[in-house]
């Protein structure tokens, strides 16, 4: 195995960084997202999830499947600031 | 299984983890307390890692002043103290009028804000401009600054105090809700909690959850009168440092700065049809309708941004009291049962100085002022504090 495994690419969260959250005692993924910063990059976890869970499973031997992904949140792909302030408002408030 | 305690917090976000931790370091000691923090979910998942990072000195009264200065100054050491990286970046607070009234408020402010000790000044736009030479030469009649204002990132200050906590002996519990709690069948007997992870006693109960304080307070047959009101907040791709200060709209509770990490976090007032209504549910869903507002805010104040990608928004709850001031110390009705709650969004900032006070007062010092001014009694008796804080941002 390679010296330095990178998971996460926009935050350059490697598979170590993910070991040493799980020996901390962070094994849900939304608390290594929060301790390793993975996922909060341009991509929002879209690359990168997977690997990340798969990594969190073997460090703390746990089965992939019990693992759920973190909450994502729009907007769907990174987008300007001009186009939402363009947008007309639609009426969700009901959310 | 959960040990037994003489004091437990229920609510593992800043202001429960901050208290543990300045009840177990204390050098005089708390006599072998056991102290014990239980929360329903992860570290970070409530307000405490949803809120924009912010700490300000610049409030309207003094005693609020005084406190954020001492709170920023635990802040300034917290990296060191607790060898963990917050990324704290002190690049000031500019606050921006766009009618004479609120300039005028803002003129008041400064005046407390000074006579604190704390040196903010009354700047004019232009001056407001050569800080932040982006924002546009838009309606802002005036603007005042404080250079010494800071952002911190949230989530390391909770694993910060909860590192220090169980370091000092302090048991925290992720995950474990608490589903009922029985009040102390006999004087002395102790509070009987249940979780999912067992039932434990503990002498005394400080509740800590913020909004959902009200839901922990119901457990014990207490009505409190917090009533949580949802906020959103964005976040943009990361870029090159250009903003210094963290940039408020007073009209608008606009707020906006970059995070050491490059991206802009900000948010803005919504209409207040965010309220959970009378039963006070707590709702976190994310609304098209605020991204467009704080798009058209922000690409308003700065055009240069048009540009710039949103990646992420979410939404947190502030924690709003009917009179606008936190509640702190004993309920009246139920002896042993204390709050530490109602800080409308700005109870990150204000944890550090206020668990440093109330965790002297819980031990039996003499109490700071802020417990008189904040009493949950206040409300019982009809007297409502209303201290005259005007300066609550978003």
């Amino acid at each position: 195995m390679a010296r330095k495994v990178i998971l996460c690419r926009c935050e350059d969260v490697t598979q170590a960084d993910v070991e040493h959250a799980v020996r901390l005692g962070y094994t849900d993924v939304e608390e290594v997202k929060r301790y390793t910063g993975f996922g909060t990059g341009p991509c929002q976890g879209k690359e990168c999830l997977r690997g990340i869970v798969t990594a969190i499973a073997a460090a703390a031997g746990r089965d992939p499947g019990t693992l759920a992904p973190f909450t994502s949140r729009p907007p769907l792909v990174p987008t300007e600031l001009a186009i939402f302030a363009g947008a007309a408002p639609e009426d969700d408030s009901r959310r | 299984m959960i040990a037994d305690a003489d004091i437990a917090i229920v609510g593992a976000g800043v202001m429960g983890l901050a208290l543990a931790y300045n009840l177990a370091s204390d050098p005089r000691g708390l006599g072998g307390k056991r102290i014990v923090v239980v929360d329903g979910h992860y570290l970070a998942w409530g307000a405490s890692g949803r809120n924009g990072g912010g700490v300000r000195q610049q409030w309207s009264t003094e005693m609020n002043v005084r406190l954020m200065q001492e709170s920023m100054d635990i802040c300034a050491h917290f990296a060191k103290r607790m060898r963990i990286n917050v990324w704290m970046r002190r690049g000031g607070y500019l606050f921006l009028a766009r009618t004479q009234e609120a300039a005028r408020r803002l003129e008041r402010n400064v005046v407390v804000q000074n006579r604190c000790g704390l040196a903010t000044e009354m700047i004019a736009p232009e001056e407001a401009r050569a800080l932040v030479p982006e924002l546009a030469p838009d309606r802002t009649v005036a603007a005042c600054y404080n250079p010494t204002d800071g952002i911190v990132f949230p989530w390391p200050f909770l694993w910060g105090y909860a590192h220090a906590a169980a370091k000092h002996g302090v048991a925290i519990h992720t995950s474990t809700p608490v589903t009922a709690i029985a009040r102390p069948a006999r004087d002395g007997a102790g509070f009987r909690i249940t979780t999912p992870a067992g039932t434990f006693t503990a002498g005394r109960i400080v509740c800590a959850a913020g909004a959902w304080s009200p839901e922990v307070a119901r457990l014990v047959g207490a009505s409190l009168p917090n009533r949580p009101q949802r906020h959103e907040i964005m976040s943009t791709e990361a870029l090159k440092p250009f903003l210094k200060p963290m940039v408020t709209v007073a009209e608008t509770g606009l707020y906006v700065s970059q995070s050491l990490r490059g991206e802009l976090v900000g948010g803005i007032s919504m209409p207040a049809e965010d309220d959970g209504g009378e039963i006070g549910e707590v709702r976190l869903g994310s609304r098209l309708a605020f991204t467009t507002a704080m798009a058209r805010a922000l690409v308003e104040l700065m055009p240069r941004l048009g540009h710039v990608k949103v990646v992420r928004q979410w939404a947190g709850p502030y924690d709003v009291s009917p009179d606008g001031d936190p509640i702190v110390g004993e309920l009246p009705d139920v002896p042993g049962f204390h709050v530490v709650c109602g800080f409308r969004g700005h109870g990150f900032m204000m944890a550090p100085v206020v668990a440093r006070h109330f965790a002297a007062a819980l031990r039996g010092d003499p109490p700071h002022a802020f417990l008189s001014a904040w009493s949950p009694a206040r409300f019982a008796a009809g007297r409502r504090t209303g201290g005259g804080e005007e300066m609550f941002i978003g």
